[in-house]
């Protein structure tokens, strides 16, 4: 069987998918993401599906599944590069695949998951500076 | 009038993969637009999944067709598996008794010009599909 490839670029791991994969290749992809957040500690998530020419729900499930589970991990994922023709035919398979960021390439998708981190830092550092402020509003 | 099809096995993941390169060559032959043979190959694949997972494993035949106007493709998948007891909740968004996302019938529907189940409790399944060149 076939495997995708998972790089670490800096403190990103990146995913191009570059095979029409079985649907046991997509379901191993998922599990060696989640093994490679957890033994890198990346903070973010990559996918590129430029290559591919379609995205059906197995694919687009698998996609959605990686994106849960890297947010339990503390990873946030982008997917980058959707085709035109398999954006309309996602929406009209029923797909909308809620819950998950895109970007259209992957330099676009790294400055995505830099702001994002930046404003959960930011938000981390607010929460801790004034403790007596949250416990004002939510009483 | 119709061209002698491409008849495939449908029996592991990798023939779910090979049916949806025919399709896509079979696409690109009749001159679908981009969008129709993404939309076509997309119907293809979650069809060719469905007979393998709930259908035990099938056959798929892809033929080129033609009427007066226009030139199209016509898929069908078939298998001898447990059939489909309700059809309108088969055929329902969202649902899926093997914890898919039940889109895979009615998605493939929205997706094809032409959509026709042939179902039988304990028989077996055929679908036929068709999409048509604008
Ligand atoms: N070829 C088939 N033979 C028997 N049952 C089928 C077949 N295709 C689909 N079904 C039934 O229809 C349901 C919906 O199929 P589908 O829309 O593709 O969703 P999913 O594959 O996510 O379950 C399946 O869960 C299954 O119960
Ligand atoms: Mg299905």
């Amino acid at each position: 069987m076939e495997r995708v490839p998972v790089l670490k670029i800096g403190d990103i791991l990146l995913v191009s998918i570059q095979i029409d994969m079985e649907d046991q290749v997509a379901l191993q992809l998922q599990e060696d993401l989640a093994d490679r957040i957890v033994a890198t500690g990346c903070h973010g998530v990559i996918i590129d599906i430029s290559a591919l020419d379609i995205v059906d729900s197995f694919v687009g499930r698998t996609l959605a599944t990686i994106a849960s589970v890297s947010r339990v991990l503390d990873a946030e994922t982008v997917v980058v590069g959707m085709r035109p023709a398999v954006a309309i035919t996602l929406v009209e398979l029923g797909l909308s695949l809620p819950g998950i960021r895109t970007a259209l390439n992957v330099e676009l998708g790294i400055e995505l998951l830099a702001r994002s981190r930046q404003d959960e830092l930011t938000e981390l550092d607010f929460d801790e500076d004034e403790p007596d402020a949250a416990a004002v509003s939510t009483s | 009038m119709s061209d002698e099809g491409q008849r495939l096995p449908v029996t592991t993941d990798q023939d779910v993969v090979r049916v949806r390169q025919a399709v896509r060559t079979f696409s690109v032959a009749v001159k679908l637009s981009l969008v129709d043979q993404t939309k076509l190959v997309t119907a293809a694949s979650e069809l060719a999944r469905n007979t393998l997972v709930y259908g035990g494993g099938g056959e798929v035949v892809v033929t080129r067709v033609q009427n007066e106007r226009r030139a199209g493709i016509k898929i069908v998948f078939a298998d001898e598996g447990p059939g489909i007891v309700d059809l309108t909740l088969a055929l329902t968004d969202g649902y899926t008794t093997g914890g898919g996302l039940g889109l895979g019938l009615s998605g493939a529907r929205r997706l094809v010009d032409e959509f026709e189940i042939d179902t039988e409790p304990g028989k077996g399944t055929t679908i036929t599909i068709t999409k048509w060149c604008r």
